[in-house]
């Protein structure tokens, strides 16, 4: 039938735009991986889940933040950081499931208990940084909002300083 | 394959099928208004119109609770349930069994009525994704349940119907109506295994004391092995009705049965093992994994484009056969606005959304990209075009035609009822551009943000999503009257005289191909299935088995302390 072998062939035509296309996206994420060097957080098990917050300066422009999430708050509440600081990111909840999304980075990530999770990020830009809970964590889950601040210089850190331990204090390894 | 009959010479449906479908049917149409009023609440208390923590009785939580839990799961159940008993039916012209479907509709009724008094009384605001450590009455989990092993008892009822009619029709090619249910089903069991094993095994001992800890991961992996599947046991029922009844009711036939069919075995085989592309951000599972599963979500667009263009081309030779002409010609000879085809303008209010929702979805499913928008208002943004938008269109427009066959009445305010859909897909667009646009800056979901971003006295307040927000008030008070006409509609049909024989008549298009006996059988498919859940899910259970560190007690939504 001639009408059938039409419309095998247009069918068959769909399909290979359908494929083409999704190998175009495929390839376009793995330049974003590669290239671009965006990727998501993936699975650490070298890091045990732990119960207060701290921010740990690695060395002059590296930094360390490890991140509690409570209900309804962050530990550290708001962190200060000098511009151009690389910041290693570790998240863990101590009660119910939890998010942290950093706007205008591409730090969002879920907060789990007994599990913990790892970014790494750079702030290239000075300003605030809005850090906020996206997932649903119970009445007052509107409320839970943290701030980085990334500031020009490192003597402009007028904050909470006696949360900032070196590496050094904490006997911190490298891992980059 | 079923001749097609015209008006008044439908199928006699017997009186205890009549009356378990009409119930399926009305019961949560009933719900639905609860569902879609706790729906307009949302948009006025996101845009800080509403600035409180509850309105009327029912807080913000409470209410997203019910919106999602009646909309998203009791009404899409109830109707698909229905709509695969009337077609499994119609198309073998075989009995369903009457014990067995008796039982699944007094389960699914029961569940129902069980998980609905802990979220009435605010004992379950917990959402529909559940989320422990997040605790819930027990008769939430409970009612839950039920309903799943009411929609299995239905499967099981299909099944029979299913071997029964491929006994006696060996040499024949199965209905494309009773594929499409049957792919519904497998695809729907195979998922709630796992979420079985989680409500059964860790939620309900967990939330009645039994079990201390439950491992949050582990829980959150097995709930979303059904979560994603859980949008195509929505979605694929709405395919049905795009191969089957909408080149109908355009005035054509179906372009390739085949290709449908390959479509619906397709589904089968990609539509499970894709869930970890909703944990893109979490911890303990490898990017490897996350990688595949994201592949393998585009790999699920392919029947979805290959239904695109299914079922454009076949609008296309309806609009040609009905006059039209040109490259564009056809378009304009479609009925997008006869009140007797109704169903069409559902579909193809339902297809436009889809466009959206298709796109949005790719951008969801893209691995690196998904960080940008993940847990945003963008994600709600995006599913009121799909489920929100082609699914819930079409459920509505057939809900409406069965009710009204199933009794031979006619439908009131016609006009009004063509007008419905249209006025659905200008409030979804509006609303969903209001979410999605202020969630690529980082505006979230499921958040009384009333209260803090959009609290002009809050030290968070953001007065660039003012007028993004208010738009969305705009679109969702066009949802909501669009929605109130249909309610309107509905239930004075069913309210008002039998005008007609009450038979049961689905449109049903020939297709232009001859599919013969190509994809007719499930076997081979279900066996690729399952190499695909083991491949994609060992090694991330494995990472999980890695890089956790035990379970979590529960906890009320009010208390920041566990509840022992």
């Amino acid at each position: 039938m001639e009408n059938e072998k039409i419309i095998q062939q247009q069918e068959k035509k769909a399909l290979f735009i359908s494929i083409l296309l999704m190998a175009v996206f495929i390839s376009m994420i793995v330049y974003g991986i590669k290239g671009v060097g965006v990727d998501l957080p993936t699975c650490i098990s070298n890091v045990q889940p732990y119960e207060t917050g701290k921010v740990v300066q690695v060395s002059d422009k590296e930094y360390e933040i490890y991140y509690v999430a409570r209900m309804w708050f962050f530990d550290p509440q708001n962190v200060e950081i000098p511009v151009g600081s690389k910041v290693r990111i570790y998240l863990t909840s101590l009660d119910v499931t939890h998010g942290l999304h950093i706007w205008g980075t591409n730090v969002n990530l879920m907060a789990i208990p007994n599990a913990v999770n790892y970014y790494e990020v750079k702030f290239n830009k000075e300003g605030e940084y809005i850090v906020s809970c996206h997932e649903y964590c119970g009445i007052a889950h509107q409320n839970m909002i943290g701030k980085i601040i990334v500031k020009s210089s490192i003597e402009n850190l007028g904050q909470n300083i006696n949360n900032i331990q070196t590496a050094a204090q904490v006997g911190g390894e490298k891992t980059w | 394959m079923v001749e097609t009959q015209e008006r008044g010479e439908g199928l006699k449906v017997e009186g205890w099928l009549r009356f378990i479908t009409l119930f399926e049917l009305v019961f949560p149409t009933i719900l639905l208004i609860l569902g879609i009023y706790n729906g307009l609440l949302q948009v006025l208390y996101r845009a800080g119109i509403i600035k409180s923590m509850s309105f009327l009785g029912i807080s913000y939580y409470q209410g997203l609770t019910l919106h999602g839990v009646i909309n998203a799961i009791v009404f899409t159940t109830f109707f698909i349930v229905a709509f695969s008993n009337l077609v499994m039916y119609y198309y073998t012209r075989i009995q369903l069994s009457k014990g067995l479907t008796y039982i699944a509709f007094a389960l699914m009724v029961v569940g129902t009525l069980l998980a609905a008094i802990p979220m009435l009384i605010g004992k379950a605001n917990v959402l529909y994704t559940f989320y422990p450590p997040l605790k819930a009455h027990p008769m939430f989990y409970i009612g839950a349940a039920l309903l799943v092993v009411g929609t299995w008892v239905a499967f099981l009822s299909y099944i029979l119907v299913y071997l029964k009619w491929k006994k006696e029709n060996p040499q024949k090619g199965v209905p494309l109506g009773v594929i499409g249910v049957m792919s519904t089903f497998i695809i729907w069991f195979v998922a709630t295994v796992p979420l079985a094993y989680a409500v059964l095994f860790m939620l309900i001992p967990w939330s009645l004391g039994i079990v201390k800890e439950i491992n949050i991961m582990v829980e959150r992996t097995l709930f979303w092995f059904f979560g994603h599947p859980l949008v195509y046991f929505w979605l694929l029922p709405s395919y049905i009705m795009l191969y089957v009844v909408l080149p109908k009711i355009a005035g054509g036939k179906l372009f390739s049965e085949k290709f449908a069919r390959l479509v619906f075995m397709l589904f089968i085989i990609f539509s499970i093992p894709v869930g970890v592309h909703h944990q893109y951000s979490d911890p303990s599972i490898g990017t490897s994994m996350k990688f595949l599963h994201g592949v393998l979500t585009f790999a699920v667009a392919i029947p979805s484009f290959l239904t695109a263009f299914n079922v454009a081309a076949s609008l296309e030779y309806a609009g040609r056969k009905n006059g039209g002409n040109g490259i564009f010609g056809w378009w304009k000879k479609l009925p997008y606005t006869d009140p007797k085809k109704y169903l069409f303008a559902y579909m193809f209010a339902g297809l436009v959304l889809f466009l959206f929702g298709g796109i949005t979805g790719i951008v969801n499913a893209s691995y690196n990209l998904n960080s940008v928008v993940h847990n945003t208002a963008w994600v709600p943004g995006h599913f009121h075009t799909t489920v929100g938008g082609l699914v819930f269109l079409s459920f509505l427009g057939m809900s409406l035609y069965l009710v009204q066959k199933l009794l031979g009445k006619e439908v009131k305010f016609q006009r009004l009822n063509v007008l419905v859909p249209y006025m659905w897909l200008i409030g979804v667009i509006l609303m969903s551009t209001g979410m999605s646009i202020p969630g690529i800056e980082g505006m979230p979901r499921r958040t009384n943000i009333g209260l803090t971003y959009l609290n002009p006295e809050s030290e968070f307040f953001r007065p660039g999503w003012v007028f993004w927000s208010y738009l969305s008030v705009i679109g969702g008070t066009i949802m909501f009257i669009s929605m109130f006409s249909y309610f309107v509609i509905f239930f004075s049909t069913l309210f008002s005289k039998k005008t007609s024989e009450a038979d049961l008549y689905i449109p049903t298009a020939q297709s232009l191909d001859d599919a013969g006996t190509s994809f007719s059988s499930f076997k081979p498919w279900i066996a690729i299935l399952i190499v695909l859940i083991l491949v994609a899910y060992i090694p991330t259970f494995y990472d999980l088995s890695k890089a956790t560190f035990g379970g979590a007690p529960p906890y009320s939504p009010e208390l920041p302390v566990p509840m022992r």
